[in-house]
């Protein structure tokens, strides 16, 4: 179908729940007043970013009356958020939620946990263990969070599993500021954003945050981009945004028609190598 | 050479945004700063008015008896195209009556007790207006430990930090500081004739074009002979940044406890902000 798809570029205040959740409200009235069907949030939008030793302290389990809440707003308009996710066995996750029709629809606990530069996401979360992709009203759907991304093998996972849309949920820090136009880490995602679009035939849909957490900024940017790879809309770079995005479901059939790769991807020879390699690995 | 050339209005939108959210989310509106007449805190005046407004901004010049005069000129230069708020501050009186009891010390310690007794005055300062003090120190200098700790080193938020000295020059060009300011040679100006360069032993420009491949590319020591420096100022350039190290750290703690403040007791400073 075709439908429109809101971008929720903001800019969360660390560790302030009450307050996140009042920008996170205000956008999603926002979005249905604008007629959007679908809304996404960034990585962490409920809580901040570089929370530390405050994973704990934010983090919700599944059946907090905020989640509840956006499970009601959730009848009015499909959401896509991310926030620390508690599980009965007290490990913490990073999280993002697929909300639909009143219920959750998909919970997507973050694979790859950068541990390295400015990051430190291993020392204080666990990692999720699996990329699956689930039905929506809009089709299939994959989400992927911020360095999910950065692993080829992830949404070639979500797309061979039937994803035909991934969303793409990121807290990006600025950096590599150099005489080119953008900043390093947006040219790289820009490339990495369309790149994948154009490789799976599946429009992607990337929300990132911006602001400001002791002195590192994220550069916001967020972009809707058609199967082909084409953007469709962006996002302000370093500035809040509400991106919206007209999403033409003709642009995904006849992309899948003129660039078939996803149909004639051999899955068995995939898997067939994949399996010799781990057995040669010796793992 | 060009590996150091910024995209200075890119440059100028993140540093011009740090000032604003770290000073605002704060629940402040002010800065204040201290306004020697160096490029570097004239840049950061020119950061801090565009973030805050020109009316939010306290500029002091906080000159010692043996300051050269020019300098305080250009900070008044920088103040009033700035239209920021400026006083003159003479530390003379504070620096002479403590030196009276202590009549031997050197240069060194001369110039790090002014660098300090500013500090006090800036802080203080920032109590009275309700704001922050903005830091000045640039890239190289922090690298290569050339500030005096709790001197100029201190402040509550720092937006030059991550720039060295050429690209400061860069992004002064942008930003329209006055020429003179530019063009000048870089001093500390803690007794007369005093320049950074010969201080250091090296230029600026060399510094930063040999601390950006160390640091930034992580170059090996290897690669950088084959780069085309000099085994000798690598070396010497790498003794100052591992010997100036403390300089960069908060002071360590003896641990006992399960949770050591900075070591097991993790927040970002922006915790709620």
């Amino acid at each position: 179908m075709d439908f429109t798809v809101a971008l929720a570029q903001i800019k969360p205040k660390l560790g302030c729940l009450d307050d996140n959740m009042a920008l996170i409200e205000a956008a999603i009235e926002k979005g249905i007043v604008e007629g959007a069907h679908l809304i996404v949030f960034p990585e962490l939008a409920l809580t901040g970013y570089f929370l530390k030793d405050l994973v704990p302290e934010v983090a919700i389990g599944l059946d907090s009356p905020r989640i509840e809440r956006l499970k009601l707003l959730s009848r009015r308009i499909s959401i896509a958020i991310g926030l620390v996710e508690v599980s009965a066995d007290y490990c913490f996750f990073n999280t993002a939620l697929y909300l639909e029709a009143g219920e959750i629809r998909h919970v997507h606990r973050k694979v790859y946990l950068p541990t390295y530069g400015l990051f430190d996401e291993q020392r204080y979360l666990a990692r999720g263990e699996r990329f699956r992709a689930f039905d929506t009203r809009f089709g299939r759907v994959g989400m992927l969070i911020c360095e999910d991304m950065w692993h080829l093998s992830a949404p070639y996972i979500l797309a061979m599993d039937g994803a035909t849309t991934l969303i793409c949920l990121s807290s990006s820090p600025s950096r590599g500021i150099s005489q080119e136009e953008g900043l390093g880490s947006a040219t790289a995602w820009q490339k990495l954003t369309s790149t994948t679009a154009m490789f799976l035939n599946c429009r992607v849909f990337y929300c990132n945050r911006v602001g400001y957490e002791d002195g590192v900024n994220f550069w916001g940017g967020s972009q809707a981009i058609a199967p082909s790879g084409e953007v469709t809309a962006r996002g302000s770079l370093l500035e809040e945004d509400f991106v919206l995005a007209a999403v033409d479901e003709g642009a995904l059939r006849r992309e899948r028609i003129f660039s078939p790769m996803m149909r004639d991807e051999n899955l068995g020879v995939t898997v067939k190598e994949l399996k010799r390699i781990d057995r040669e690995r010796g793992f | 050479m060009g590996a150091l050339t910024v995209n200075t209005s890119l440059l100028r939108k993140i540093l011009v945004g740090f000032v604003r959210d770290e000073v605002t989310k704060v629940g402040v509106r002010k800065g204040v700063l201290g306004l020697s007449g160096g490029i570097d805190s004239a840049l950061v005046a020119y950061i801090a008015a565009e973030a805050l407004g020109p009316e939010n901004v306290h500029a002091y010049t906080m000159p010692y008896r043996t300051s050269n005069p020019e300098s305080e000129a250009h900070a008044k230069l920088v103040a009033d195209r700035l239209g920021i708020n400026y006083q003159v501050l003479e530390i003379t009186p504070m620096v002479d009556a403590y030196f009276a009891m202590v009549p031997d010390a050197d240069n060194m310690r001369r110039g790090n007790k002014m660098a300090r007794e500013r500090m006090t005055v800036l802080y203080d300062h920032s109590a009275a207006v309700g704001g922050l003090v903005l830091g000045t120190s640039n890239k190289t200098e922090l690298l290569l430990g050339y500030g005096t700790l709790y001197g100029d080193m201190a402040s509550a938020l720092n937006p030059i930090g991550d720039i060295y000295k050429s690209q400061v020059w860069e992004l002064s060009e942008a930003m329209g500081v006055p020429r003179e300011i530019i063009d000048k040679k870089p001093s500390a100006d803690l007794w007369a004739g005093q320049t950074d360069e010969q201080d250091l032993g090296f230029s600026y420009r060399d510094a930063d074009e040999l601390l950006y491949r160390m640091v930034d590319q992580r170059m090996s020591r290897d690669e950088l002979i084959a780069a085309g420096f000099a085994p000798q100022f690598i070396d010497t350039v790498q003794a100052k940044v591992q010997g100036s190290h403390f300089k960069r750290r908060l002071p360590v703690i003896a641990k006992v406890s399960n949770r050591t403040i900075d070591r097991d007791f993790r927040y970002a400073r922006d915790w709620g902000k």
